[in-house]
């Protein structure tokens, strides 16, 4: 019997993985004592959710996924860390007063969760994804989503001037 | 790939399944591909010093074996036998991460890239869009390095780090539309089979030159280097480095060069094509090799016009280089992708899209010259723009510019 | 034929978006605040793209959704980031309970 490799259960490894990063990273994001090193732990889980997307054969979306998320937001979330040390209060509790009471409403919101996940019994269809879906995603965009993807369009450019607005330094008011 | 696969299937080979054969090839063609990138080093950094020697006016490395060959092996000695230095307070664990990080965010964008026909690592659908999110990795590894160092000056060089890339990345995303539009698919094997008739910097020259720009600053190379800045900030986020944590870095940074390289070439002058010959009809490994020469020529031409960038240009101010990139490099890149989606969408034939265009009739020379003459269009129109907006500036000094590039444009 | 059932993906999900639940609630500092949210953004999304793979792999409306949800959670991080640079210029924190007040 040669061996096959097909026989590896290498989507089940992978899975495994990448859950070990995305999990992993956010407990280290919600729980790392310094900010700086909370941000790292989510690029790790970001990264581990552009896997799941591997996996789940959305290749657009992964990649999409560490440019925005890697390339642009956890960098501008290092950024503000960085740009404002005194804003991580280092050394210092991270927590706020309740967090022992958000702990065990979060477990049984989890709990809630699997459980309805596990209950309901999914209309799982065996077909696979057909054609080429950049294009497809394209398509939609410029068809059917039109109006979404315009309106997205016009929050993306709000959020910027607003963005730029909000952070700009007034130089005038500040020595005032 | 695929011819070499059949080839070993061709012995009937029991133990040798196709599935086994696929995993040997990524097993064996992988780490090659790794290993060759940095490997490119060595060559580099002798041409470089040599280069600039002569730029310079000096001979360069002649030293260590024959035309100072040997200059990188005796750098690489000197290197993983200094000492190891981690400062103090250092976040040890973030510091020792950052250079290993920068190493393998720039050998991963190799993975796309088409060396001959039909051999490429994975021919992603998204492969341009691959590009831009591994060079967030990158970006990512000079901030931890930065950070992790505990030290001002590096701090200073990772926030410039982040401004330029920040600001670079646009318009380099943009000119990276433009050759997608041009090509009609994100797949660099696609890109590279839609140049068999006109390589891209014909009929893009200016795409061309805004992705080349927007590339030397997003290596970090001069004269985009306020990164290490020595006049500055010492030596940027690589400050606090030593032996051969400071070397990962010089390999990242290399390895990157060699990547923009491969990716203007592959992008923009027709990858492993030779002009006026058809090398990928041609059965057998020769029309293979002649591609791999035609590619490795177009690269170590762009290495040459880096390094001597480096060797005549002085560096830019960081100010100049922030209104640089976003009063100019952006609107202007943004007015061509309009415009070049305009002129292919005039050209496009009625099977790609609902309503053909009204030229689709005069594809493909119709089409290459109507790029061309748009690319022009916008230089001509945005140095207009500039020029004006500079002469009825309050700025004496760009006034003054604009005055000089008056006098001599008559 | 799938080698991973769907409800698994659900349940990493469910774990992803209750920890960002979590941090968004216990955390101190508004930066942590904001990384909580991501999590749970990006959770939903997992759940979307695995709707669309297992249950309508044939309609591309399962990425599109994902998709504008990622540009939200720019524009969100952006103007949130911005607020909070703005808020620790004028306070010198960023500790959401010191922000009691509307005036000054």
């Amino acid at each position: 019997m040669p061996f096959d490799p097909s026989q590896i259960p290498i989507v089940q490894i992978v899975f495994f993985v990448m859950t070990a990063c995305a999990i992993g990273g956010a407990i280290g994001v919600v729980s790392s004592p310094n900010l700086f090193h909370s941000a790292l732990y989510l690029v790790l889980s970001l990264f581990g959710v552009a896997g799941y997307y591997v996996l789940l054969s959305a290749g657009f979306l992964a990649v999409v996924q560490l440019m925005v998320y890697v390339g642009a937001i956890a960098i501008l979330i290092l950024f503000a860390i960085m740009f404002a040390r005194r804003l991580m209060g280092q050394g210092e509790n991270q927590n706020n007063q309740q967090w022992w009471l958000s702990l065990p409403i979060v477990m049984i919101l989890f709990a809630v969760l699997v459980g309805v996940v596990n209950t309901v019994s999914w209309p799982v269809s065996g077909a696979e994804p057909t054609g080429d879906t950049v294009m497809e995603l394209g398509h939609a965009f410029l068809g059917s989503y039109l109006i979404p993807f315009e309106v997205v369009s016009i929050l993306l450019s709000v959020a910027l001037i607003g963005g730029i607005f909000l952070a700009r330094e007034k130089v005038e008011a500040e020595e005032a | 790939m695929q011819s070499l696969i059949d080839w070993v299937l061709s012995f009937q080979n029991p133990w040798l399944t196709e599935p086994i054969v696929r995993l040997l090839s990524h097993l064996v063609f992988a780490p090659i591909v790794a290993v060759a990138a940095p490997a490119a080093l060595i060559i580099l950094t002798w041409l470089e010093r040599k280069i600039i020697g002569r730029i310079q006016n000096r001979l360069g490395p002649n030293r260590a074996g024959p035309f100072g060959l040997f200059q990188a092996f005796a750098d690489m000695v000197k290197m993983f036998t200094k000492e190891d230095i981690t400062p103090a307070n250092a976040d040890r664990i973030i510091y020792n991460m950052a250079p290993g990080l920068g190493v393998i965010s720039s050998i991963m964008t190799f993975a796309v890239i088409p060396f001959v026909p039909g051999f490429l690592g994975a021919d992603l659908n998204v492969g341009l869009l691959y590009i831009v999110a591994i060079g967030g990795l990158g970006t990512l590894a000079i901030l931890m390095a930065g950070w992790s160092s505990n030290n001002k000056y590096s701090l200073l060089g990772a926030f410039r780090v982040v401004a330029m890339m920040l600001t670079y990345e646009i318009p380099m995303v943009m000119t990276l539309i433009v050759v997608t539009m041009a090509a009609g698919s994100m797949s660099m094997a696609a890109v590279v089979e839609a140049q068999s008739g006109m390589w891209n910097v014909v009929t893009l020259p200016l795409a061309f030159v805004i992705f080349f720009m927007a590339g030397v600053a997003e290596v970090g190379r001069s004269p985009f280097d306020l990164i290490e800045a020595e006049s500055e900030i010492i030596a940027g986020f690589h400050t606090e480095y030593s032996g051969i944590k400071f070397g990962m870095f010089m390999i990242a940074e290399y390895v990157h060069m060699f990547a923009l390289s491969f990716f203007a070439a592959v992008l923009f002058f027709g990858g492993w094509q030779v002009p006026f010959v058809d090398v990928s009809s041609w059965s057998g490994p020769i029309g293979s090799i002649l591609g791999l020469i035609s590619l490795l020529i177009k690269v170590f031409s762009f290495v040459f016009v880096m390094m001597w960038l480096r060797g005549t240009l002085p560096r830019f101010r960081i100010d100049h280089l922030q209104n640089f990139g976003w009063k100019f490099l952006v609107p202007v890149s943004l007015f061509l992708v309009i415009v070049v989606a305009v002129v292919i969408r005039m050209f496009a034939p009625g099977s790609d899209v609902s309503v053909a265009g009204p030229l689709s009739g005069l594809v493909p020379f119709g089409e290459w010259v109507a790029l061309l003459v748009a690319n022009v269009l916008v230089v001509v129109v945005s140095l207009f723009v500039v020029s004006r907006v500079a002469r009825s500036s309050q700025d004496k000094g760009l006034r003054a510019v604009a005055a000089i590039e008056g006098v001599s444009a008559k | 034929m799938m080698p991973i059932p769907l409800s698994w993906w659900l349940t990493v999900s469910a774990a992803l978006f209750s920890i960002g639940v979590y941090g968004a609630l216990s955390r101190k500092n508004a930066i942590g605040i904001l990384m909580g949210i991501e999590l749970v953004l990006n959770a939903v999304n997992i759940n979307l793209v695995a709707f669309w793979r297992y249950i309508a792999p044939t309609d591309i409306s399962g990425q599109v959704f994902a998709i504008i949800v990622i540009t939200v959670a720019a524009a969100e991080a952006a103007v949130g980031l911005a607020i909070i640079i703005a808020l620790y210029r004028r306070r010198q924190t960023a500790v959401v309970d010191d922000l009691d007040l509307l005036k000054n």
